[in-house]
């Protein structure tokens, strides 16, 4: 082990030459990773996916997934090298030494056992089995983790909990033997910035509270700088560039770390709207009017659920409007509105004076033709048996255009549209990459030449670089094209970045709409206000 | 719950009402002609005009349905045209021998089945998991007659270890009785062993790689105690759909189980009536079976809402 210098504690946790492999004779996936946590600090680790950062986790904690093994160097938690470790011997040290906060509070509870009980579970494990005792500690945590009423909510199951919720009987769960390190792994990248401001402050308050060390995982550089002391970035298994948020994000020395924070969805990142297309017509290209949209809740006869409360704007032809909220915010439904997949219960959304749901047959297939939409999932939204050509060329074939000929020189053009090499046409999805799949997914909504299109969180599932190339995609079409577009995210750093114009909606309502400029300027609604404090990084760029 | 209970109720009203006339008219499609087979082979035309008359047989079908539905509501399924019994008491005397044979091998299967599969999880790769499939092939490939045969053959006659065949009411002596069960139960239980083995490895495998699992193992929890909490609770969710599904089985099997063990239960009293157009029997045996079946089916949907709270329908207001 290293031997403490005189001026810096001896290091809690130090990771040397780690090496880790996927099976036999493989390239190794994480290459000479090497880094130190000192007992109280929190170092991040930033990367996209696929850079080896959830890998490092893994090893730490021995429970890399499938046949990952790790190939080389040590991971010493004082005098233990856990790499080498017994498998007894790791019991000892998962949750009781190192903590595990999970990324994915969805899929990280188990979904047949009370919550309560997964908590104590966590306490059986060091050997707690008064059972008074225990659900006493287990109401304790809870509390202390932020979930009101935890004694009711403690014989709940996780699907009786929100996603914020769930996160925090994760992080109870993960501090109940009060670790000596806590790892958080994307601990709120599923969840809306202001749970996730709310849900990284009580973390913050409690590491602190008892001095516990924190490895922080994460894929967002504004999260990182705002909540540790060290960044370490990583890409394709090797650490970049080690440094304070400070030194990272204002005066980063490597090539890939400049990008990254070129590239961060901060909001103060460049300003990416297409200036004034020359478009022959004007005025607005979709008008929505006192939306409103009710659902029958299930089982209790008579509720109803408000999903869009009065909604009116309009989308000025070739610019971009964008909707932006949290979860439950009805933005979703307004789009599905527009697209004809929804019908209104009052209030129009008329494209260029039409009204698709008011339309019938010829009309509104017409109208289809000139609104397409663009989903946020390109691994859900493209069927993995038809090959590229045919994904793209399908609304061709559906409409009727073309021949095969013309259809085949229709798809490569789309292709070079959106900067794809032509020889993807015979290739399926999943040979594609996120990005590559969204730009066909964008491609196959340019085939009818349509003059608007709904992206519905059309960024949120890709890479910040990828996210950046795919933005300035989106830029150059609408220029060179004339396209508006309507632009559904919860994501202000994005608004920022492309719209024009933006609505920010809440609950169903419209909490404010303006220019964007003039809105993240000066916000007339608290809760704007609240949305744009809420981004991670502002704080320290500005 | 309980607009839920109503509704499948009420589904379960329609299905029997179906049933029971497909029944009817698939009886009454069977070759063969019961006034014969009481009569005798050497009866006369006469004799056998009066047997069909006696019956209600030369009735339109639908006065024979409406009799048949109206006698069934009132609990009197008739008579066996072979024997002259009451079919009611042919049926409670065959049907606990049946139920007890079933009820045993479910539990023999579904304790061999999903202990198989666990091994077969744990020990991935390495002897037991093959081991494990080996027989899982096995119980789903030879047919349990030839097994039945085997087992008596070797574990009843050349060692001795169960008897060969017999039945001693469970009611009168539980020891005898369900010594005598068990081969049968074996052998009857083995193709739906083989199943849920199969089901069980399939959905701990899955199980066992979800982010749950892996959060439960950074909890510091042992292997053993993660493999039973978090992954087989979630597996038998799949495995309590398996044995709804495959309980139909159980019945044909049980049928042919009876059969060589030499029980008097239920599947020889169906086979038997068959054989003889005892048209009454057959009609009573299969509309029991058809609401043996509803009710399971409605177990195993309750029996799945209290494994998965999710879907527990409308919850506690």
């Amino acid at each position: 082990m290293t031997l403490p210098t005189a001026d810096a504690p001896a290091p809690l946790l130090s990771v040397r030459g780690l090496e880790v492999t996927f099976g036999d004779n493989a390239e190794p996936v994480l290459h000479d990773v090497s880094f130190d946590i000192r007992p109280g600090e929190r170092v991040a680790i930033v990367g996209q996916s696929g850079s080896g950062k959830s890998t490092i986790i893994g090893s730490i904690l021995r429970l890399l997934p499938g046949d990952g093994h790790i190939t080389g160097g040590s991971i010493l938690l004082g005098n233990d090298d856990l790499a080498t470790a017994s498998e007894q011997h790791m019991r000892s040290v998962r949750g009781r030494r190192i903590g595990l906060v999970p990324q994915d509070p969805a899929s990280n509870l188990n979904p047949s056992m009370r919550v309560g009980a997964q908590i104590a579970d966590a306490l059986a494990a060091s050997g707690h089995r008064n059972g008074a005792d225990v659900e006493k500690r287990v109401v304790e945590l809870m509390t202390e983790a932020g979930i009101p009423e935890a004694k009711r909510r403690a014989k709940q199951y996780p699907h009786e909990f929100s996603g914020g919720m769930r996160q925090r009987v994760l992080i109870a769960i993960a501090l109940s033997r009060q670790p000596e390190l806590l790892i958080a792994d994307e601990p709120t990248s599923a969840l809306d910035v202001t749970v996730q401001r709310q849900i990284l402050n009580h973390l913050q308050t409690l590491v602190d509270a008892h001095g516990t060390s924190l490895l922080f995982i994460t894929h967002d550089l504004g999260v990182a700088a705002d909540r540790t002391d060290r960044i370490i970035v990583m890409s394709e298994g090797r650490i970049v560039e080690v440094g304070t948020p400070a030194e990272i994000l204002l005066n980063p020395q490597e090539d890939y770390t400049k990008r990254l924070v070129a590239a961060a969805p901060t909001a103060v990142a460049a300003v990416r709207v297409a200036a004034g297309s020359s478009t022959v017509k004007t005025g607005p290209i979709l008008e929505v009017s006192h939306l409103v949209k009710e659902f029958k809740i299930r089982g209790q006869r008579g509720s109803i659920l408000r999903a869009v409360d009065d909604v009116s704007f309009s989308v000025e032809r070739g610019t971009t409007t964008a909707i932006v909220g949290e979860s439950g915010s009805g933005k979703t439904t307004v789009a599905r509105i527009i697209l004809g997949l929804e019908s209104a219960t009052s209030g129009t959304a008329l494209v260029d004076g039409e009204g698709i749901t008011a339309s019938r047959g010829q009309q509104r297939r017409a109208l289809r033709r000139r609104v397409q939409p663009v989903f946020q999932d390109p691994y859900g939204s493209l069927d993995p048996t038809y090959s590229i050509e045919k994904l793209i060329d399908e609304p061709l074939r559906i409409f009727k255009v073309g021949d095969r000929r013309s259809r085949q020189d229709r798809v490569a053009e789309l292709l070079d549209q959106v900067a794809l090499p032509r020889t993807v046409a015979q290739r399926r999805p999943n040979e594609l990459s996120g990005g590559q799949r969204q730009r066909v997914a964008i491609a196959r909504a340019l085939a009818l030449e349509p003059e608007l299109l709904i992206c519905d969180e059309a960024v949120s599932a890709l890479d910040v670089l990828v996210q950046e190339q795919i933005l300035t995609l989106l830029a150059d079409l609408q220029s060179n094209l004339g396209l508006s577009y309507l632009f559904i995210t919860h994501d202000l750093a994005v608004v920022r970045q492309i719209a024009h114009n933006v609505v920010v909606m809440k609950s169903g309502e419209v909490m404010e709409e303006g220019a964007t400029d003039a809105v993240f300027r000066s916000p007339s609604s608290g809760y704007t206000r609240e949305l744009l404090s809420a981004i991670p990084g502002a704080s320290l760029v500005s | 719950m309980l607009n839920y209970l109503v509704t499948r109720l009420w589904q379960s009203v329609v299905t029997l009402i179906l049933a029971s006339i497909v029944v009817f008219l698939g009886v009454r499609q069977l070759p063969g002609d019961p006034a014969l087979a009481m009569a005798g082979e050497e009866a006369t035309p006469e004799r056998v005009e009066a047997i069909r008359e006696q019956l209600g047989l030369n009735e339109s079908l639908i006065t024979q349905y409406l009799k048949f539905v109206g006698n069934m509501l009132r609990g009197d399924f008739g008579q066996s045209t072979r024997t002259g019994a009451q079919v009611t008491d042919l049926v409670a005397a065959t049907l606990p021998v049946t139920l007890w044979l079933s009820a045993y091998a479910i539990v023999v299967a579904v304790v061999v089945g999903v202990l198989l599969g666990i091994i077969a999880e744990r020990f991935r790769g390495r002897w037991p998991e093959w081991m494990a499939n080996a027989l899982a092939l096995i119980g789903l490939s030879v047919p349990n007659f030839w097994l039945g045969i085997l087992a008596i053959l070797y574990l009843a006659v050349a060692f001795g270890l169960f008897p060969a065949s017999g039945y001693v009411p469970i009611t009168q002596d539980p020891i005898q009785g369900f010594y005598h069960l068990t081969l049968p139960a074996i052998i009857l239980g083995t193709s739906l062993a083989a199943v849920i083995m199969r089901q069980t490895r399939a959905s701990m495998i899955e199980t066992m790689k979800t982010d749950f699992v892996r959060t439960a193992r950074a909890k510091g929890l042992s292997r053993q105690r993660v493999l039973v909490r978090y992954g087989l609770r979630n597996s038998l969710i799949v495995v309590v759909t398996i044995i709804g599904l495959q309980l139909g089985g159980l019945i044909s099997g049980a049928v042919v189980t009876e059969r060589i063990f030499a029980l008097p239960g239920f599947g020889k009293l169906t086979l038997d009536a068959v054989f003889t157009r005892d048209y009454p029997v057959i009609q009573a045996v299969v509309l029991l079976i058809t609401v043996g079946y509803i009710l399971i089916n409605l177990a195993v949907d309750i029996l799945y809402s209290v494994i998965n709270p999710r879907i527990r329908v409308g919850g506690k207001s």
